[in-house]
This record gives C-alpha cells, structure tokens and sequence, in this order.
C-alpha cells in the first residue's frame, strides 16, 4: 500500500519517508507472514487434495505441482508457458483490453456519477433508466454486442466496459451525495460561483467514494472481460481458458486462471496507489492516526 | 426601506424585521421563526441563545443565504439581503458562516483553505492569497501549520483556522453557529480568548448562535434570548462588563448577577421546548 514516491513540497513529512517508514512497520508486523501462511496453506491444501491423496471430485484437477511445472517449463508440454510468447500475448491482450474498458468506463463514469449526484433534474431522468440497465448481466449483452460491433476487439471491450461503468458510475453519485452539506455552503460564503464549488468541493469530496468505485470497476473489468473473451475474440487469458479447456490441455486452464488473478491483484494496487496519491490529506490523516 | 448607516467606519449592521419562516416538514408545516425583529449593531458581538431546535440556526442559514423566508425582511448596511420580493439571499464573503461541525475543507491544506476566499473571487492572485494567508494565520498564532491538512491539527486550532479563514474576506458580519460546540470546556476556555483577541484586531459584527449561558455572556456586547419554536427575542440583555475581556471576568459578581438575571428565562424556555419535543413523539 505504497502512497508513491512523490516529494512534496508541503509538510515535514515526505511520501518517500512514509511509505519507508509504513513499509518498515508492515514487515515488523504480522501482516506479511500471515499472508505467506494463508499462501501457503491454500498451496499445501490443494496440493494435497489433488496430487497425493487424490480426493475424489479433486483427482481430475490438476495439482499445484504440475501446473507449476508446466508454467515454469522452457519446452512445456502443452505449449504454454513463461517461456512462450504466446502467453505474452495472450496476457498482454487482455491487459490492453482492460486497460482500454477501465479508461473509458472511468472517462464516462466519472463525470456521469458526478452529474448524477450533483443535478436532482438529471438524476430524475436518468437514475431510473441506469437502474433497469445495471441488473443485466454482461452475458446478456453478448448477442448484441457481437451484433453491433462486427469486429474482433470492439465487442469484447464494449461488454468488459459496461459493467465497470455502472460500478464507477454509482459510486461516484454515493461520493457527491456523501459530501457534508456545510462544504458546499461554505464554499458559496467564501465567494466560490457553482462551477467552482464543483471543481473544488464536488470533485475532491467524492474522491473516496470515486476510488473505492474505481477498485470495484476493475475487478468487475476483469471478471466481464474473462467471460466475454470466451464468447468472442481471439487470443486474452480467457479465450486461453476456454481453449484449453476445448483442447483438454488442464493444466493450462489453471496456469490461465493464476495469471488472471495476479494481473488482477496488480491492477487493483495500482488503483489504490493512484488513490493515495490523489488523496494526500487521507494517507496522511490514517499515518498519523489523527482521527476527528 | 433603508436603515440609516449612521456609523461609515465599522460596517455590518443586520437589521432582522419580523421575519417568518414556514417549512414543510413530513408531519405538515413547522413555524420555526415568527414575527422576529432583532437589530444587531455594527461591529458588536451579539450572542443568540436558544434551546436546541428552535430555530436560531434557521435565522442564521436566512441572512447567510441558505434558505429563504417566507415573511418580513433582512437588511445589511441598509441593503436588502431578503425580503417579500426576494425571499432568498445569495451567499457572499460579506457574510461568512463558521459552522458547528467545521467546514474546512479536508483536502486543502490549511493555508490553501484560508487563502481559497480570495483567490475564487479572483481578488487576489494565489500567491498574494497565501502571503496575506500566511500573515493572518501568524497573527492568530498558526504558525507551522500551514501545510498540514485540517485532519492532522487539533479541533480547537481546526476552529481557529475556519475563523481566519473567513476573515480573510475582510466580511462585514461573521455567522457563528455553536461553532465551539464539540470543543470540551478547556479547548472551548481558550477558544473564546482567541475569539475575543481576533476580534479586538479585526472589528466585525458577530451573530453568534450558542445554548451555552456562560459563553453568551462572556463575549457578547449584547445577549438575545430566543423563545423555543417559533423562534423570535424574548429578552435582551446588555451585557455592561467593558471590553477587552479576559477569563477573571467569570468570577466577578457583575457576572455573577447577569446571570442569575438571564439564567431563569433560559430554563423557562428550555422546559418549553422539552415539552413541546415531548408532544411531537
């Protein structure tokens, strides 16, 4: 949970030196070998369950040892490894994908929510329709989408954007409508016309509510874009699952699933680094433990 | 109708005249301020206090701009704020609010939030802003503080930052609504010598809002004694212990008697509205 290495010019107490100083304080703490434990715990379990005793339902998973093997192998036998740029491939389409939905569905999201919360007259006229349309599975868009967009790449991206935009859109109106009503009024004592009260009130009072959206967003992203990458487009991690599977190439599945997991993991860090870095007064009011 | 502005030097006469104010509330319309008159002179501290819910706050947010009012009128400086044809005032750094739960903003440093004033209204250039910012906050003696943000300062310099805040407004009238409220007595004992010390520096009218007797009378000038809902003056008291003030004042016997003097017509109301709160559930 690094806060970025950003030196600022305001207060005693630099980014670089927080984040060494929280950074210290986690590995004096718990926190990293109960992570390590729980890693571990997860790996033994299932390794156990499918390797050695061969439990039932597990005996046709492949087990933590052969995956890792086939992961880790510069010939694998399934033609799918670290050692093949295919898989890089199919990784790196995946994050574009994602990284292209999250950019739009924040691009829109943002300043819809934004709206939403701010103008009652938009919100009563938009709110209603928005709340039909979220309940719609991203499966459900599937037809259509293949209907609408007759390329490769659009559909996929059009159905990994949509449900991102909901989760970013309705945080971001909880954000405006959790903003004390004194921030606002006194903003307009202090002289500040409508447009600026959005931009210095409306804007940074919802950033923690925008952020946990965002965190929300790209977990949804990557869930909806693995399940429209098994329907349409070709290459991504889950055309690679769904491959796989067809090819009866198991370990693969599983080397597919880990891979979505950890990129998954990577992204979301880096939505909650982005946060921290926009929310200096947050990092530093939870550092310092100044509560109100 | 224009109040005469006999005195040109200090500013900030408000002269409330028998303002209404009527809202609908889910179990049908409340009274909450009737036939209110009050005239609050320039420059002086006058202290408004009410039981809780009576509808001080109400009047506060009619000259501040936040609602309107639904009869009589309210004039600054002889100005129409509202009144029958303009039943709600707009907002301006004339007439700034230091708010009960504090309303610095959490993501500007303090410096950033006491120079935002004049820097929106585009009076001032951001680096004039913070330079002035800079010079009032050393004055108040908010030094070192500048670049934290409100949530890493303590609730009582929290509250001595909003003052300065709207201060930097040079306002004719601050609006305080139980701003010392949350502050436990000793943090409160030393805000309101704070309070008195900026305020001997900079003259400003002061409406301050308070259920808090004591504090009424240590600072203010004057000391109107609201009714429970609807809320209008039931008793003003001059309140004669010459300014500048200092804490001894609390001990001395004519303190002593102005509050024996105001002591039971607060009590009177309170009961009041007790009861009233009472029927209402």
């Amino acid at each position: 949970m690094a806060s970025g290495a950003r030196a600022t010019s305001a207060g005693e107490i630099g980014a670089w030196e927080m984040f060494l100083y929280r950074f210290s304080k986690w590995v004096k703490s718990p926190t990293p070998y109960l992570m390590l434990v729980g890693f571990a715990l997860f790996f033994g379990a299932w390794y156990l369950l499918s390797e050695v005793f061969r439990v039932w339902r597990f005996a046709s998973l492949p087990g933590p040892r052969a995956v890792l093997i086939e992961w880790f192998n510069p010939n694998p036998v399934y033609g799918m490894s670290l050692y093949t740029p295919d898989y890089y491939v199919h990784v790196w389409s995946s994050m574009r994908r994602v990284l292209i939905a999250f950019l739009i569905s924040t691009g829109l999201g943002v300043p819809f929510g934004l709206f939403l919360g701010w103008s009652k007259n938009f919100r009563q006229f938009t709110f209603p329709v928005f709340e039909t349309l979220r309940p719609i599975p991203v499966l459900a868009w599937v037809p259509l989408a293949i209907v609408m967009f007759k390329a490769q790449e659009t559909p996929v991206i059009f159905l990994t954007t949509l449900a991102s935009f909901y989760a970013t859109a309705l945080n971001t109106m909880l954000g405006v409508q959790s903003i004390d009503e004194s921030y606002p009024r006194a903003a307009a004592c202090l002289g500040a016309s409508k447009w600026q009260v959005f931009w210095h009130v409306i804007i940074p009072g919802a950033l923690p509510f925008i952020f946990t959206g965002l965190q929300i967003s790209v977990g949804v992203a990557w869930f909806s874009l693995v399940a429209a990458e098994m329907v349409s487009g070709e290459y991504g991690l889950g055309y690679l699952i769904n491959t796989s599977y067809v090819n009866v190439q198991y370990p693969v599945i599983i080397i597919g699933m880990i891979s979505v997991g950890i990129v998954g993991y990577a992204s979301s860090a880096l939505v909650r680094m982005a946060g921290d870095y926009l929310m200096q007064w947050r990092v530093r009011e939870l550092a310092l433990g100044a509560g109100r | 109708m224009n109040a005469p502005n006999s005195q040109l030097a200090v500013k900030g006469a408000i002269r409330i005249q028998n303002v209404d104010k009527v809202y609908l509330a889910k179990s049908g319309p409340v009274q909450a301020v009737q036939d209110c008159t009050l005239d609050i002179r320039p420059g002086e501290i006058c202290m408004i206090v009410g039981p809780s819910g009576c509808g001080k706050t109400t009047l506060l947010n009619a000259i501040a701009g936040f609602h309107d009012i639904t009869g009589g009128s309210i004039h600054l400086d002889g100005q129409l704020l509202c009144g029958p044809d303009r039943p709600k005032a707009e907002p301006g750094p004339d007439r700034v609010v230091v708010f009960q739960n504090g309303a610095l903003f959490p993501w500007k440093t303090n410096l950033e939030n006491v120079a935002f004033g004049p820097v929106v209204q585009k009076r001032m250039t951001k680096a004039e802003a913070e330079e002035k910012a800079r010079r009032m906050m050393a004055d108040a003696g908010l030094i070192g503080v500048e670049h934290n943000y409100p949530g890493e300062i303590s609730s009582g310099m929290r509250r001595r930052v909003e003052i300065v805040r709207a201060l930097m407004n040079d306002p004719k009238v601050l609006l305080l609504d139980e701003p010392f409220r949350a502050l436990d007595q000793l943090t409160k004992s030393v805000m309101h010598e704070a309070l008195l010390e900026i305020y001997y520096k900079n003259k400003v009218t002061i409406f301050f809002i308070t259920h808090d007797l004591e504090e009424a009378i240590f600072l203010g000038h004057r000391v109107a004694i609201m009714t429970t809902r609807p809320c209008r003056p039931k008793k003003i008291l001059e309140v004669d212990i010459p300014h500048p003030r200092n804490y001894g004042v609390l001990t001395s016997p004519r303190f002593r008697a102005l509050m024996e003097e105001t002591v039971s017509a607060v009590h009177e109301e309170a009961v009041k509205a007790f009861e009233a709160g009472e029927k209402e559930m």
